[in-house]
């Protein structure tokens, strides 16, 4: 992406009409882009009665923190904070180390099953036995209404399992000869020879696992609904807008008898602003990791 | 170093390899396989105190009843035309967008640019829709722009009409993915030869010419890989939006196989109907993702397996 342009064009009236076209286009991309998120932070420190006026852009009009006192005073939402940064710990950690051992075992040239294990992988990403058997699978297993529930099941997937086996088909083999002739086994060519020169990549793999984690909905709702302590903070999010939503959808907004009910534009806003707070913050950091991730991943197979 | 034959002599030089092999398999097996095994219940009048082995077979009565079903076929309409138009439009923006972004020659300007992009994709469907939702509600941005411009009279309730919803829902995969799906064709623009640009403005070629006639045809393959990869998930693109954005108003142009599986298998307990329903997803996009391999292979283009 880098690429020095050595060539220069004369700019022509064509090429001049080209640049003011892409100029427009892309400066376009950027507002609808950013544009809801910003009203969306300038709506959670806006005063609730005055947010129904409508009129707020990307300032607030009258500031207040109350949105984020309301919010945070919620029980059901700390929970679910609480349980949403555990999941992604503890499931990032653990799916890191057992992709990396498997990627490890598959990309081993001199391994006798390495083909067929490949293979078992690969079809798990093609077939699946869908969302009903695999409700009754956890719950035969005591996985629903569980926390383990949010971190065991998902936890190797064949997608990571490839973008790191193809990083580390790529690091040289005379690495692993040497070490195996001064006698290490494999455990320790894993752990302190190839694992260090891989660090990109089990960072990107992290990151993807670590997001997903974070803006997994579907599995609360579907597995611990009744379980509200293993509640998290997206699935707390999803219930506060979708009440909105629904109502949205009624032919006549006025005499819908939920409005009481439902909470304020600005309330909503500052539960979505704490949800994306961590993305947001750690997103500058970790940009150049997902870079290298997405092209790596695009090669598999 | 070839992979050597199976003997017990080199299972037995190679045992933490095979050790965690056979774990890597009992777990594959468990969370991958075993749910595979529960397709039984498709050709079953599954019932929970039964179990598998005690339930009554009834053959293919099941999906007898799923395409005699009129919102079935509506929901398999559904999936395939919003999963068609979300392939289409992500496409076609993403190729656009790295186009245009490659033409820039501010390096600030294209590095902030690329970074605001891919923003959305980080975003939950939670967030986005909720944001979306917000945009397009009668006080919000979307209405209030189109009043300005006197192009509407008074705000329109956007979720309430039919017709919008499968633009809507196109909209926010091109608003959440476009950035990031662009990050693949930026690469494949990199790599193309400097020389082939230099030799076309020696020959006078303006930038739309080098646009047609180098870059896309440059960035050809990577275009067929992903769209073999994206055709076999064309019918699993349509659930959290649909889910998170449909109502009672718009049920009929919404609702998905997914959300069809979610109301009889889960809502209903009709687990053999929600397995049967599954099950025909799966097989079709085991079909078109083959369909699509094998067309990419008469053309001559790269293919996936």
């Amino acid at each position: 992406m880098k690429r020095k342009k050595v060539w220069k064009t004369k700019s022509s009236v064509a090429d001049k009409i080209f640049v003011v076209c892409n100029t427009i286009f892309l400066t376009a991309f950027v507002v609808v882009t950013l544009y809801p998120v910003i009203n969306t932070v300038a709506l959670s420190f806006n005063d609730g009665i005055d947010a129904v006026r409508g009129g707020i852009h990307i300032l607030p009009r009258i500031f207040t923190l109350q949105n984020y006192r309301t919010v945070l005073h919620q029980q059901n939402i700390i929970t679910g904070a609480y349980i949403s940064v555990l999941r992604t710990v503890i499931g990032t950690i653990l799916a890191l180390a057992t992709n990396a051992l498997l990627a490890y075992v598959v990309s081993r040239k001199r391994f006798i099953f390495r083909s067929q294990l490949s293979l078992f992988w690969v079809i798990t990403m093609y077939v699946n036995g869908g969302m009903i058997p695999t409700l009754i699978l956890y719950r035969n297993m005591g996985l629903t209404n569980s926390f383990w529930v949010y971190v065991i099941p998902g936890m190797i997937g064949a997608f990571n399992m490839l973008v790191m086996r193809t990083y580390m088909e790529g690091l040289p083999e005379g690495l692993e000869e040497s070490a195996q002739i001064d006698g290490a086994g494999d455990f320790r060519i894993f752990a302190s020879i190839i694992s260090p020169l891989c660090k990109p990549v089990y960072a990107t793999v992290a990151l993807f696992v670590a997001v997903g984690q974070w803006n997994s909905w579907f599995d609360a709702m579907l597995y611990n609904r009744m379980a509200s302590e293993y509640t998290t903070l997206q699935y707390e999010l999803m219930k506060l807008l979708s009440s909105v939503m629904q109502q949205g959808g009624s032919a006549n907004p006025g005499s819908s008898t939920a409005v009481a009910a439902v909470t304020p534009v600005t309330v909503r806003a500052a539960a979505t602003v704490v949800t994306m707070l961590p993305i947001i913050c750690l997103y500058p950091f970790l940009q150049r990791y997902f870079v290298t991730g997405m092209t790596i991943g695009s090669v598999k197979e | 170093m070839k992979a050597k034959r199976i003997s017990w002599k080199e299972i037995k030089r190679q045992k933490f390899l095979v050790i965690c092999t056979v774990c890597f398999v009992i777990y594959g097996i468990i969370f991958y396989y075993i749910p595979l095994g529960g397709w039984i219940m498709a050709f079953q009048n599954y019932k929970s105190r039964d179990g598998f082995f005690g339930s009554e077979f009834v053959g293919l009565a099941k999906f007898k009843f799923l395409f005699s079903d009129s919102t079935f076929l509506r929901v398999i309409r559904n999936t395939l035309a919003m999963g068609v138009l979300n392939l289409v439009s992500t496409f076609f923006m993403a190729i656009l967008f790295a186009i245009l972004l490659n033409e820039v020659r501010l390096a600030i300007g294209k590095k902030f640019v690329q970074t605001v992009s891919y923003l959305p994709h980080f975003l939950s469907w939670i967030i986005v829709t909720g944001i979306l939702h917000d945009a397009l509600s009668s006080s919000g941005i979307v209405n209030e722009l189109l009043i300005k411009c006197g192009i509407l009279s008074g705000p329109i309730n956007f979720f309430a009409h039919k017709g919008y919803f499968w633009p809507i829902v196109a909209f926010a995969n091109v608003w959440k993915e476009t950035g990031w799906n662009a990050i693949v064709y930026l690469a494949a623009i990199t790599s193309i030869d400097p020389s082939l640009y230099e030799a076309a403005t020696i020959d006078g070629a303006g930038r739309w010419a080098k646009i047609k006639n180098i870059t896309l045809p440059g960035i050809k393959p990577t275009i067929m890989i992903l769209l073999i990869m994206n055709i076999g998930n064309v019918l699993n693109a349509g659930f959290e939006v649909q889910y998170l954005l449909g109502n009672g108003l718009v049920k009929s142009v919404a609702d998905t196989i997914d959300i069809y599986t979610l109301t009889w298998g889960v809502g209903q307990n009709d687990y053999s109907l929600g397995t049967a329903a599954g099950i025909f997803k799966s097989v079709v996009a085991i079909i078109l993702i083959v369909a699509a391999n094998q067309f990419a292979k008469k053309s001559g283009e790269s293919r996936l397996f």
